[in-house]
This record gives structure tokens, sequence and C-alpha cells, in this order.
């Protein structure tokens, strides 16, 4: 199994997420471009786990998904708090902390 | 026990011997009077009942055990008589050291004997002079106050303890001239005395430093064993700044425009302090410093030139007073001007200077009862156009200010005869320009006291309607009688057998003067003058005085009613130019150091306003940066690891 596969299919995923943050303002859009990279993250740190023969990566893409998961609640409650307020779900309208 | 032959050589022979016994006691003389001082302030209304007589108690004590350590003193043979007290080591740091020391030596026990005695005289007075005042238990506790400065001033044995001194009679001269604190113009007049005495205080200050800087020493003994050493300039430069110190006390010329208006202060207080101790403490400074100027015939030379210049500029200013108490002041600013004088001859002049200072003390003091006992007969009226024809009515006043006018005029065998005319045959041993003037100064002086005397007490009524003159209380009238008797018999009783010469030479040194004009015909002279001086006045005065002051006078008048355009000379110089540097500094302070700082405060604004928009509050802008971020990190990561 040659790790070099994965390891490009995860810098793929990982830069159109990235890509997909930059880009897109609908709130939902980039929440999920985010997940792309995390679980490109995680797709290298298990192939890299994989090829060293060992447990550590597959540890952290644990961490990694418990922590995902956290920051899914508390990122789309606030996303759903913007909703609320401003009845749009694009991220340019809460653009308030601007000096 | 003494031959004068040996007191011709200038330098003192006597050297300080620590204090045993009753001398040991001496801190004594300045406690009892600081005590009443602070139970007096510190003890509020309670003191009200008892707190005068105490005040008054206090220093009749403390004149008691001075001449208990006087005649202890008498009995010690020459060389022992000068007693050193270290009570505890003051400051020390590193080579600077000064011990909390007194000294009680033969000039200093003088002037302890003078404070204490006119002091005690001048409080009893105040008894009677402040009966009605409400706040005499303040009038007091300064009183006493002044008293303990005093003393610590002429009973320290180096210059900084008598700094601390000298400040304490300046503290205690403001508080007593503004006593009447609900006048504005005694408030002004001591916030007047308070800063020209601090020009003189830095002069003070100034000569002290030096002498540490010259001889790392500031005590008496010190700077007395090691005089020689020093350079001409540096001896020249502490002689000159001793002498503006000694000025600003001593209202001499240029520092003088503060004591006629001091005079807003009550009477008791122009007698004790402004014309019997305080303002004579410049002398007591420059005799004390003999041994600097016994090595610079500059600063001596400034020193004459002062005297000088005073004693003529205050007895011209006399002339011109109608107010009884400025008339008087500018006599005691010329009188100094005398001593000034002779403690700038040398050896020759500074016992002269402590004598006339001490007759001085007894008549001047003497006269200024009188003529608070005047005022208190009179609704506190000072101006002597409204005099005339007290004579009569205030017969014991008029005797004792008699006797003390005798006694400044120098008519023998008054006080003032001896000591005058002793400093005028010095001044020509000196030089022929400050005899004359000095025979001027007498002439002059016999006219406005003349003058003075016959405003107040001779030619006609000239009283305000409701004024009753009576007699003044025994309180007040008692220590005029005793200070008359001084100014009688003091100048006898100190040239008696040359008792203070002998009693001083070995602090200050003598020598004799040889005026080139025979002494004889010198007392003829001075007398001729003072008699032409007494005959205008006569002249002028003897019938018929105007109960306003004329308009129409000469320049001269009009100069001297104005002190000499003294007040007029600093609002022009120092005043007005004070403003100007105020003013260029303020215009310096708002352009450059402004200027400064508010082009920091922009450029941090204008640096924060461009940072400022970076912050654009779009996610996406932020998330941008910190992928470029990570990446440069990543990077910098790579290459540093290649």
């Amino acid at each position: 199994m040659d790790v070099t596969n994965y390891v490009i299919l995860s810098s793929i995923l990982f830069s159109i997420g990235a890509v997909g943050v930059l880009v897109r303002r609908n709130a939902i859009v980039m929440f999920m471009s985010i997940e792309l990279m995390l679980n490109a993250a995680n797709l290298a740190f298990v192939a890299f786990a994989r090829a060293n023969g060992n447990f550590d990566g597959q540890v952290v893409a644990f961490f990694v998904m418990v922590v995902a998961a956290a920051e899914v609640v508390i990122g789309l409650a606030i996303i759903m708090a913007i909703f609320r307020t401003r009845k749009t779900a694009s991220i340019d309208e809460a653009s308030l902390l601007r000096a | 026990m003494f031959n004068l032959i040996a007191l011709e050589s200038i330098h003192s022979v006597v050297s300080s011997e620590v204090a045993t016994g009753v001398f040991a006691k001496m801190w004594l003389l300045i406690a009892l009077p600081l005590m009443g001082a602070i139970v007096l302030l510190l003890g509020g209304n309670r003191t009200n009942s008892f707190g005068p007589l105490l005040a008054v108690g206090l220093p009749i004590a403390s004149f008691s055990f001075a001449v208990y350590l006087w005649i202890e003193l008498l009995a010690l043979s020459t060389q022992s008589r000068s007693q050193n007290l270290v009570l505890f080591e003051w400051i020390n740091i590193g080579s600077f050291q000064v011990p909390f020391g007194l000294q009680l030596d033969p000039l200093s026990i003088s002037f302890v004997l003078l404070i204490t005695g006119v002091g005690s005289l001048i409080h009893i007075y105040s008894l009677g002079y402040m009966d009605h005042d409400l706040g005499k238990r303040r009038f007091f506790g300064y009183l006493n106050l002044f008293v303990a400065a005093m003393l610590l001033l002429v009973l320290a044995d180096n210059y900084l303890l008598l700094y601390v001194g000298w400040e304490g009679v300046g503290l205690a001269s403001y508080l007593l001239i503004g006593y009447y604190q609900h006048k504005p113009s005694a408030a002004a007049a001591a916030k007047k005395a308070f800063v020209v005495n601090r020009v003189g205080d830095v002069g003070l200050s100034l000569a002290i430093m030096l002498m540490f800087l010259a001889f790392h020493t500031v005590t008496f003994a010190g700077i007395s064993d090691k005089a020689e050493q020093g350079s001409a300039t540096a001896l020249f430069l502490i002689g000159l700044f001793l002498l503006i110190g000694a000025a600003g006390k001593s209202a001499q010329v240029p520092l003088q425009s503060w004591l006629l208006d001091a005079m807003e202060g009550p009477t008791p207080v122009s007698a004790l302090i402004h014309a019997a101790t305080m303002v004579t403490a410049g002398v007591y400074l420059i005799v004390r410093s003999n041994s600097i100027y016994d090595l610079s015939i500059a600063a001596q030379n400034a020193v004459i030139v002062v005297g000088v210049v005073t004693l003529l500029a205050g007895a011209v200013i006399g002339i011109a007073k109608d107010d009884i108490k400025k008339a008087l002041a500018a006599s005691t600013m010329s009188q100094i001007g005398y001593m000034v004088l002779a403690a700038g001859l040398g050896p020759i002049g500074y016992v002269y200077a402590i004598m006339h200072l001490l007759t001085h003390g007894f008549f001047k003091a003497g006269m200024f009862l009188g003529a608070g006992s005047v005022m208190h007969a009179m609704n506190d009226e000072v101006d002597m156009r409204k005099y005339g024809a007290l004579r009569k009515v205030m017969l014991l006043t008029f005797s004792t200010f008699f006797v003390g006018y005798l006694a400044i005029l120098g008519i023998p065998p008054f006080a003032g005869f001896y000591s005058k005319d002793l400093i005028i045959e010095a001044a020509f041993d000196r030089s022929l320009i400050a005899g004359f003037a000095t025979l001027l100064g007498a002439g002059v002086t016999a006219f406005y006291m003349s003058r003075l005397v016959l405003m107040t007490f001779f030619s006609n009524k000239r009283w305000e309607d409701d004024a009753h003159p009576h007699e003044s209380p025994l309180t007040m009238t008692v220590p005029m009688v005793i200070l008359a008797i001084g100014s009688v018999g003091s100048g006898f009783l100190l040239t008696f057998n040359d008792s203070l010469k002998k009693w001083l030479a070995p602090v200050t040194g003598y020598q004799t003067p040889e005026p080139p004009i025979a002494v004889p015909i010198l007392i003829a002279m001075t007398l001729i003058t003072v008699a032409a001086g007494v005959a205008i006045a006569v002249m002028l005065y003897w019938r018929q005085v105007a109960s306003t002051a004329p308009n129409d006078v000469s320049i001269f008048t009009k100069a001297a009613r104005k002190d000499l355009y003294g007040d007029a000379i600093n609002e022009a110089v120092f005043m007005r130019g004070g403003q100007k540097v105020v003013s260029a500094t303020k215009v310096f302070d708002n352009s450059v150091v402004e200027g400064f700082v508010q082009f920091i405060s922009r450029l941090t604004l204008g640096i924060s306003n461009l940072v400022r928009s970076s912050q654009t509050g779009y996610t996406r802008n932020y998330a941008l940066a910190m992928l470029l971020g990570v990446a440069l990190m990543l990077l910098l990561a790579a290459i540093v690891r290649l």
C-alpha cells in the first residue's frame, strides 16, 4: 500500500475545503467546508498511522472527531442565532466587528 | 586675668570644650520656649485660660537659666569659655557629617541674654497690649516659637543647624506679621517678607554648600580651622553669599523692602522681631563667620558697601514717613546698616557691631514699645500727623521714649553714644568715605528722630475727635521703664573697663581702630552733626505741624515717601521680568513641549488608523489571513529544517 495516494487525496480534499471557506458566503456551506478540511486531516492521520504501524494517528483522528462534534454544536447554535436576528445565513451580513 | 595687648591678634584663641555639668543642660534654653509653643499651638482653645501666662513664664525661666549659665561661664578661664554640647548625630552620609550640636561661647551667650531678656520684657508687655485680643493664645504661641527658633539660631555650632533656626525665625516672623490675618495688607506684608527672605535664604544655603565643597565641614570650629586653606575666590564667594543671606534677614539693601511692610504685625512683634533680635541675625551671621571675612578683603568691602548704602537709605526713608512704626522701622534699617558696616570692618569692628546691636536692642525695643503705648492710647492710630502734645497725658511713655531717643542720637552718656561713636571711629580707620557716611547718617538720624518725637509728643494737638489718650497699664509701662534703664546704662557698662571687648575678643578677635582724625575731634564732629540735625527738626516741627501730609513737596521727599523706589525697582526688574520669563516659558511650553507631545500622539493615531483598516469584520478575510499565516509558518519551518 502506497501512502502517497492517501496523502494526495487528503491534500485535494483539504484544498477544496479551504477554497470553500474562502469563497462561499453561506454560513452552512462554509461549515461543511470546514468539516471537509477536518476530515482531510483525519484521512492523513489514519493513513500515516497505517503506514507507521501504530495507533497514534488513529487516536488523534478520534480526538479530531470529538472536537469537530463539539464544534458543530456551538457553530450551528451561533448560525441559528445569526439567522434568527438577520433572516439570512450570509456570513457577510455579520460583519459588525469591523473597525 | 586678661591683657588687652594679647588681644591684638586677629584670630580666635578659644578652642571648644565638651560641655559638662550645668552646661550640658544648655538645651533647656531652647526647650523651654519650644515647649510653650507646642502646648499653646497644639493645645487649642483648652489652653486659652492659662496659655498666655505660661508663654510669659517660659522665656523668663529661659532668661534666668541663661543668666546662671553666664555667671558660670564668667567663672571659667578665657580659653575654656566655648562649651560644645553634641545632643545627637544628626546627618551622617559618607563624608557629610553634621552633629546636632550646641555651642555656648561669649558671643552666643550675649545673644541669648538679649533674646531672652528683651524677649521676656516684651512678653510681659504683650499681656497688656494684647489684652483685648481674642486670639492672643495663638499670638503667644508664635512668640514662644520665635524665641525658641532664635535661640537655636544663636546656639547652633554649625551652619546647617543655624539654618534650621534661621528658617524657624523666618516662619515665626511670617506668622506674626500676618497675625491680623483678616487684613489683606497684613497678609500681603507677611507674604512679601516671606518671599524676600527666601531670596536671602538661597544665598545662605549656597554659602553653606560652598563651605562644604571647599572645607568638607560646616561646623564653626571646622571652618575656623580650615579657612586659611581656602582659595581667595572660594572665600570671597562664601562671604558674598553669606552677605546675601544676612541682607535678607537684616533688611539690608537690596533686600530691604520687606521690613517697612512688616510693621503690619502687632507692635510687640515689631519691637522684638523687627527691631531687637531677628533682624540682627544677619549681623550675628557675619560676626560668627569672622574667620571667612578676616581672610577676604573683597568680601569685607562688599559688606561695607551694603552697610553704608543701607544706613543712608534707611535714614532718608525715615525722614519722610508719617507712620510712627514705619519711621522706626526705617530707623532700624539704618541702625542695622551701622552694625553691618562695623561687621564688615573686620577685627576692628566686630565687637562694636555686637555692642551697637545690644544697645540698639534696648533703645529701639523701648521706643517700639513706646510707640505701641501711644497707639494703644490713640485707638491704634499710627499717623503721627494725628498725634501731637502727648507728653502731657502720657508722661511715663514720653520719658521712656525720650531716653531711647537720646540713646539713638548718641548723646553722652546714653547707650548709643558709646556704641555708635566707636563704629564711626572704626569706619574712619578703614576709609574716609565710610567714615563721613556714618557721620552724615548720624546727622540725618538726629533729624528724623527729632521729627518723630516732636510730631508725637510736642507741637500742636491734632487728635481725632474720638481720641482720649491715657497712660498704659503697668504690664506695658514696666517693661518700657526697664528698657529705658538699659538704654541709659548699657553703653557705659559694655565699655567700662573694656568689658565687652575682653568678653568677645577670644571669639571674634579685636584690633584697636586708629582713625586718621583724633578721637576727641571725631566725637565733637559727631555731636555737632547731631546737634545740627536736631536744630533743623526743632525749627520745622516745634510749633505747628499740618494734620495732613503736604502734596507740593520736592522730588527727594517723594522718593523717600516711596521708600526710595525700592518696591518700584523690584516690581520693574523682578516682578515684570519674572512675568516676562513666565510668559516666555509658557509659549515655549505650548509650542515646543506641547508640540512634541501632540506629535507623538498624532503619530500613534495615524499608525493605529492604518492598522485599523485591516480589521474588516468579514470572516473570510480572517480565514485567509489564518491560511496564509499557517502556510508561511510551514514554509519557514521547512526552510529552517532544510
